[in-house]
């Protein structure tokens, strides 16, 4: 059962390069500058959380995603600060924890650490890892970390990272554990990973409609209860553009939405998408885009139905305008998440 | 031969879904997973409740109907003795996220099933179930003659396993595009406009009939006169 009073809502942004008025697009620089003053502006607006992914290409600006969350720490008071994901496998668990335990400090405790495989894999090659070891890495990867995140001595060794003997690791957290996420893309196995290492789970939708999730946030479920580990409610993570009119929200989101997915799928093989699929992603599908009261009713939904305790809206897909990316931040903040509270409220009373 | 029991190799996303659909059609469904049976035992009780989760010789020993759902460079970790007599659907794609670098999995030289084939030399395969996307295949299986139904290209060699694996593919919730030819697989090979679309008998045969006149049919004619 949801409850509405402890229900976070987040924004993710993977750096997408912004455009500018005119058109022309923004520096890699710019575009930095540019989410660092949407995480202050999602903090005065009381969202819970704001996610930076990491790329390694030309098309998104942040490869290392708690530098620039560090800079939004020193801007903001309340709000958390995630990363989309933190690509374990080609990343050094002792790093990963050194960064976000210094995030952490700076913003006083908001670190949450989000790991996953990723879904580009440029980071393989330019770490020196081998793709095919996309699984191995990440089991191993993440049993390291697990312990370096209890902030006590550690003895590990692997096949694929430093042999560690007793090994102390700095700087301690003042909570003593970093709050950590695993990003799932919906494979069975990350789930049950995910429960069996007692984390939270927050599984990307990203096509496709979100009922086709309810059985793996079952298996989730089922896992934890199993493996007697820790249950959370699950959080989900999908694109969408919201706007003041549904017309308008519609014509920038099939625009930048599209331009961004085609740009992924020619590098993968998969056809464009045609106008029909994404009116379908929009309309029932995993796009949330239009109006605040379309965009509301349609996450509700989407929380109720999977009993979610979190879901984060992935924004400025493709290169949009500062002034659109705000404008949907301020929208999604002041008009969405309110409604989306009392369409729950009403259904619960209802009930 | 008529098709009562159905084996899935290999239990992610893409077996995960047929093993849901061939349930919802009637069939007895074993599936398999890479390792153990316990590690897929939770999943395949919570996801595909009725199908029976069990060994590799287990599923292709009681199916009628083997389906290969598993990540295109580990097909040749399957001894090719496993699928001898079987008939077998290649429902894989070379897909660079999982398989690596594909000079490594593939011979650029001929197209994936064509390789397939090769390796389960005494398998009859056929190709389906490949190029739409795994949440369309779920979300879009229609009963026969609803409007709204979508199509699958199946292409094989053998006229008798094409039509077998047509009519399979037809209780299973699509309507279906048939060629007798192994090689045409290529025409949904990723890179082409029918990889990852979504589309009606009528959109699906238009593609294929004039596929010589898309991009990527230009490039495949133009690598083959190489």
């Amino acid at each position: 059962m949801v409850d509405v009073n402890k229900l976070e809502f987040g924004i993710e942004t993977f750096g997408d390069i912004v455009a500018n008025e005119d058109g022309s697009l923004q520096s890699a620089a710019q575009s930095i500058r540019q989410i660092v003053r949407e995480g202050e502006l999602a903090d005065q607006y009381g969202l819970s959380v704001i996610g930076v992914g990491e790329h390694h290409r030309p098309d998104y600006s942040v490869s290392s995603p708690e530098t620039v969350l560090g800079a939004i720490a020193s801007v903001t008071k309340q709000i958390k600060l995630a990363t989309a994901v933190t690509v374990l496998s080609s990343d050094n668990p002792v790093r990963v924890y050194e960064r976000f335990a210094t995030l952490d400090a700076l913003s006083n405790g908001r670190a949450q650490v989000m790991l996953g495989r990723g879904s580009f894999t440029e980071s393989f090659p330019l770490f020196g890892y081998d793709l095919t070891d996309y699984d191995d890495l990440f089991n191993e990867k993440l049993a390291m970390y697990d312990q370096l995140r209890n902030e006590k001595p550690v003895t590990f060794s692997g096949k694929f990272v430093q042999e560690l003997k007793n090994q102390e690791v700095y700087p301690k957290t003042e909570s003593g554990k970093l709050e950590t996420y695993i990003g799932i893309g919906g494979s069975p196995e990350s789930i049950i990973r995910a429960a069996r290492f007692g984390y939270k789970v927050i599984i990307a939708i990203i096509g496709g409609q979100a009922d086709r999730f309810k059985p793996y946030v079952d298996l989730y479920h089922a896992a934890a209860k199993e493996l007697k580990m820790p249950e959370y409610p699950v959080a989900v993570h999908s694109h969408g553009f919201i706007a003041d009119s549904k017309d308008e929200a519609m014509e920038v989101a099939f625009k930048n939405i599209k331009a961004n997915f085609d740009r992924i799928g020619l590098t993968r093989g998969w056809a464009p998408m045609s106008r029909e699929q994404f009116e379908g992603e929009t309309q029932v599908g995993s796009f949330y885009v239009g109006d605040p009261e379309f965009v509301a009713q349609r996450i509700a939904r989407t929380i109720k139905l999977l009993d979610l305790g979190r879901f984060d809206l992935v924004y400025g897909a493709g290169n949009q305008t500062a002034a659109q990316r705000e404008r949907m931040i301020e929208l999604y903040a002041t008009k969405v998440v309110p409604r989306v509270k009392e369409i729950l409220s009403e259904k619960v009373a209802a009930n | 031969m008529a098709i009562k029991r159905v084996g899935i190799l290999g239990a992610g996303k893409v077996g995960i879904v047929l093993a849901g659909l061939a349930l919802k059609a009637g069939y007895e469904v074993r599936i398999s997973g890479s390792g153990d049976v316990q590690k897929i035992a939770l999943t395949i009780k919570t996801l595909v409740p009725g199908a029976i989760a069990a060994e590799n010789a287990d599923v292709v020993a009681n199916a009628d109907i083997v389906i290969l759902a598993i990540p295109l460079s580990r097909y040749k970790k399957i001894t090719p003795d496993l699928l001898k007599g079987k008939l077998v659907i290649d429902a894989m794609n070379y897909w660079w996220e999982t398989d690596g670098i594909r000079e490594e999995v593939l011979d650029p030289d001929s197209t994936s099933s064509e390789q397939v084939q090769a390796y389960f030399k005494d398998a009859t395969i056929v190709k389906a179930f490949n190029h739409m996307g795994y949440h369309n295949l779920q979300e879009e299986a229609r009963p026969a003659g609803d409007p709204k139904r979508k199509a699958l290209f199946v292409t094989g060699d053998d006229k008798e396993a094409v039509d077998t694996v047509a009519h399979f593919v037809d209780t299973m919730g699509f309507d279906q595009v048939v060629h007798y030819n192994i090689a045409d697989g290529i025409m949904t090979e990723p890179g082409s406009p029918l990889f990852g679309a979504s589309l009606s008998l009528k959109d699906l045969t238009r593609i294929i009939d004039h596929f010589d006149q898309t991009e990527f049919g230009r490039e495949v004619m133009a690598a083959k006169q190489k």
